[in-house]
């Protein structure tokens, strides 16, 4: 916004824009989403504490050796890595204004979300066959709640990429619609950060325990 | 019907859950119903539910949902007091065999009510809505960033209220004290729906308050007008930016802590358990780390509103700006890093707590950087002695006396012995009241003619002052002597009859606050009778200096004809030094958000999930949550989400203020 502030110009103060511009829409909505993600990345932030207190606390129940399949755990962080790869080209074709292959990519991605939540349940499912559930012990406890409140996160974001895909089919790439893909990447990424977190955190160094 | 449907209707919920036998609930249920029955008939014969509706509940202008916030928290006020009112007759009475009027199980909700409520439904409430109505105004904008959130948020705070409202009436609340720590709040002692209201009346509230923290940072960040640069933003606007930063930095972990108690709860894990490998200290950290920077987030708008009063009725510059605006940002990063100072006695070793007393003690400088700023900005000043500075000057005695204390509890070795004791009771209503309380009576004194163009009657304010001030010393000065001589709180019946006119004294004290709430309804009520009188049409009352008094008073819809553009701190004071004269031609149609209902419907299917999930009434949770999906969804596909004021409406506007001035004259 460039104003006259300087009074030298016309010997008098500016005191009022008497031409003014509104705000574009959505000014703020990029700080304000960072801001949001931010506030959720401490929700991961306390949960990870709250794993990291209670961590090796197995109360004579299972360990991490004796759950963790690092070759599934691996097959699903691929999954959302990969994700997170189709949503980038979801993002670039948009640059391109190119409807059909935004929405192509954004299919590729939710297929990849879905893997990744489906390959979680059956993990969760086999783990509770075997009677590691979540009561079970305070790591468990942990564990679930962690990856459970993650997973949890990647489904909300496949109901918005869904509603998404409705709004970019029936209104187009219109300026609005732009920034809410915007926003569902930063999301998106956000997730796959936390994910890389929980793989390391708890998978890797849990099996390392 | 068999048992069986009924359980799945109505859950835990039968009559039995009904308080009928406790003459003291049945009485106020109807005392209550009574009144609610009234308002509600009030409102349908005058017919104002429309008017409610579209110009309020559905609103989306900071001014009414800052307003709508203040009321919330002034209704709250009196509940939460009536628990106080409670407790210190109880005390008073139960020596010598004597029980007092209140038994175990409804004396242990009273306390914990009281907390509850004061903290999240009453000093909350209070001090966004100060912030709501002020912050766009000082720094020249239209509204918020997100206005519909803004509706949102205050809904949804409204949502926790209803619920722990109703926990009085329909079934209980929890008696495990304001933060309900594990294990006693845990399934195994506490089986019953009172913990279950605490935990969905404070994540429902607690997901508005989040969300308003991030939007008044978006707000204070990107809205400012031309000219405002950081260091020109009012002092105010400046604890704000910082309240709301604590607010975002710290509710997620208090919603974290929460959710994790109700998997507990609900689900059997273990967490705060003993056993299993669980960790109750966990709860108790985690809860902390959320709740000592809550306590900054409602003293440091305080704090900006005593800046701004002290200056504009000293008639002066603030003093010391610069150093304000730093000792607030200290204040901000400390706050983070003295926790454990509520829990010394955790048994984490020397070296903790002695980091932890260093970093408490270490707060209480720039605070005392603060305090010098206030005094030399008086210093040499014109003061005039009106309502808002006479809070300013109690705050400033008061605060002192708290912060004191508050030092010597930051002794490990002393809060040993004090831990738990009425002393520690004494410290934080001291702080909390003097701090907290009388700032936001300064600021509603201040700001209540900005927000409906005529100022508060004088003389009830200054009778609701005294009694306030007196009822304070006498009511908590007790409590330090008792606190000293080792009693602890939260107790019912004392053994000891040598305490009693301690707990006496304190009754009294109670009951001169009390004169001095109702003397502040009194107050409300004259101001508004005698409102001709008292009238202000200049906009500026009190000769001040920041860019809310730039504008009339109500403001317009759209605060400002034109966006200000700004040169100096005191922005309005150098408009006045410099001449500015008023814009009366060429204005221009004004763009601005919509009303909508969304907010208010998202917020009421959010506390009947509350409600459903309270009474494991699983139907009504699912159903609400489902719904509340789907209206959500629903409102994004709603793109025209704003309106022009057309330009003849402005001229109205201005053309009435333009008379009304040349009337003043």
């Amino acid at each position: 916004m460039t104003v006259a502030v300087n009074p030298a110009q016309t010997g008098e103060p500016v005191f009022y824009l008497a031409d003014e511009h509104p705000h574009p829409e959505g000014y703020s909505t990029s700080l304000g989403f960072w801001i949001y993600l931010m506030s959720d990345c401490l929700i991961f932030a306390m949960l990870f504490a709250a794993f990291g207190v209670l961590g090796a606390n197995y109360a004579a129940g299972p360990a991490p050796k004796d759950l963790f399949d690092l070759d599934l755990v691996a097959v699903n962080t691929s999954m959302l890595l990969l994700s997170s790869i189709t949503y980038g080209f979801a993002m670039l074709t948009m640059q391109q204004n190119k409807i059909a292959q935004t929405q192509m990519w954004l299919l590729i991605t939710g297929l990849f979300g879905a893997a990744f939540i489906g390959i979680e349940l059956t993990e969760f499912a086999h783990m509770i066959h075997e009677g590691a559930t979540p009561q079970r012990s305070a790591f468990l406890s942990a564990f679930f709640t962690l990856v459970g409140t993650h997973g949890l996160h990647v489904s909300c974001g496949l109901i918005w990429l869904v509603t998404l895909m409705v709004q970019v089919w029936r209104f187009g790439l219109i300026e609005a619609n732009r920034r809410r893909l915007m926003c569902l990447s930063m999301f998106w990424h956000f997730l796959d950060v936390v994910w890389i977190g929980v793989f390391t955190f708890v998978y890797l160094l849990g099996v390392l325990r | 019907m068999s048992p069986d449907l009924l359980k799945f209707i109505f859950g835990r919920l039968g009559f039995d859950s009904l308080p009928i036998h406790e003459p003291i609930l049945v009485g106020t249920f109807a005392v209550v119903a009574l009144g609610g029955v009234t308002l509600l008939a009030g409102l349908t014969y005058f017919r104002l539910w429309g008017y409610l509706w579209r110009e309020w509940f559905t609103t989306v202008d900071h001014k009414r949902i800052g307003i709508m916030y203040i009321i919330l928290g002034i209704v709250m006020l009196l509940r939460g007091f009536a628990d106080a009112l409670m407790m210190r007759a109880q005390q008073a009475m139960a020596f010598g065999g004597s029980e007092g009027f209140l038994p175990a199980h409804h004396y242990d909700q009273v306390f914990t009510a009281h907390g509850v409520i004061m903290i999240f439904f009453v000093a909350m409430p209070l001090v966004t809505g100060l912030m709501n109505y002020v912050v766009p105004l000082q720094i020249g904008a239209r509204d918020v960033s997100f206005p519909f959130l803004n509706n949102f948020s205050f809904w949804m705070t409204v949502g926790g209220a209803v619920l722990v409202m109703l926990s009085l009436f329909i079934g209980e609340f929890a008696r495990t004290g304001w933060l309900a720590y594990p294990p006693l709040s845990n399934i195994g002692y506490s089986p019953d729906v009172g913990v279950d209201y605490y935990i969905w009346g404070l994540q429902v509230a607690g997901v508005g308050t989040t969300l308003s923290g991030i939007n008044l940072i978006c707000t204070i960040v990107k809205l400012r007008c031309p000219g405002m640069t950081m260091m020109r933003m009012p002092v105010f606007t400046w604890t704000s930016l910082c309240t709301n930063i604590l607010i975002v930095a710290s509710f997620p972990v208090l919603t974290v802590v929460l959710a994790l108690l109700s998997l507990d709860r609900y689900v059997g894990t273990n967490f705060f358990t003993n056993d299993f490998g669980g960790s109750p200290m966990m709860y108790v950290n985690l809860i902390w780390i959320w709740g000592h920077p809550e306590v900054y987030i409602l003293v440091l708008p305080a704090f900006g509103i005593f800046s701004e009063v002290t200056s504009t009725f000293s008639g002066k510059r603030l003093f010391g700006y610069t150093s304000m605006v730093y000792a607030t940002v200290v204040i901000t990063i400390l706050s983070y890093l003295v926790w454990l100072h509520h829990f010394f006695t955790m048994g984490s070793g020397a070296s903790v707590n002695s980091f932890f007393g260093i970093t408490t003690m270490i707060i209480s400088i720039p605070t005392g950087a603060k305090m010098f700023n206030w005094l030399f900005t008086m210093y040499r000043g014109r003061i005039r002695y009106e309502l808002p500075m006479l809070w300013t000057i109690a705050f400033m005695l008061t605060f002192v006396l708290g912060g004191m204390t508050g030092v010597l509890l930051a002794v490990p070795p002393a809060d040993f012995v004090l831990h738990n004791s009425l002393f520690l009771i004494a410290h934080f209503h001291n702080v909390i009241i003097g701090g907290v309380v009388f700032g936001a009576f300064a600021g509603i004194n201040y700001w209540f003619p900005k927000a409906f163009g005529f100022r508060l009657d004088p003389f009830w304010g200054k009778l609701s002052f005294w009694f306030w001030v007196t009822g304070f010393y006498m009511a908590f000065m007790p409590l330090y002597v008792l606190g000293l001589m080792g009693v602890t709180r939260r107790l019912r019946v004392f053994d000891d009859p040598s305490l009693q006119i301690w707990f006496v004294i304190a009754a009294i004290g109670a009951g001169l606050v009390f004169l001095g709430i109702l003397s502040m309804l009194m107050q409300f009520a004259v101001s508004f009778l005698k409102r001709e009188q008292l009238k202000d049409v200049t906009g500026d009352i009190w000769n001040a200096r920041t860019l809310e008094w730039a504008t009339s008073s109500p403001p317009p819809d759209y605060n400002f004809a034109f966006t200000p553009v700004v040169h100096d701190n005191d922005a309005w004071w150098d408009m006045k030094k410099r001449g500015y004269q008023r814009p009366l031609t060429g204005f221009k149609p004004i763009h601005m958000p919509s009303s909508t209902g969304t907010g208010i419907i998202l917020a009421g299917f959010a506390t009947a999930m509350g409600f459903g999930l309270i009474w494991y009434m699983w139907w009504l949770a699912a159903l609400s949550f489902i719904a509340m999906l789907a209206v959500g969804i629903g409102h994004t596909f709603n793109y025209h989400r704003d309106f022009d004021i057309p330009a003849d409406d402005v001229i109205r506007t201005e053309d009435a203020r333009t008379k009304l001035l040349a009337g003043a004259k």
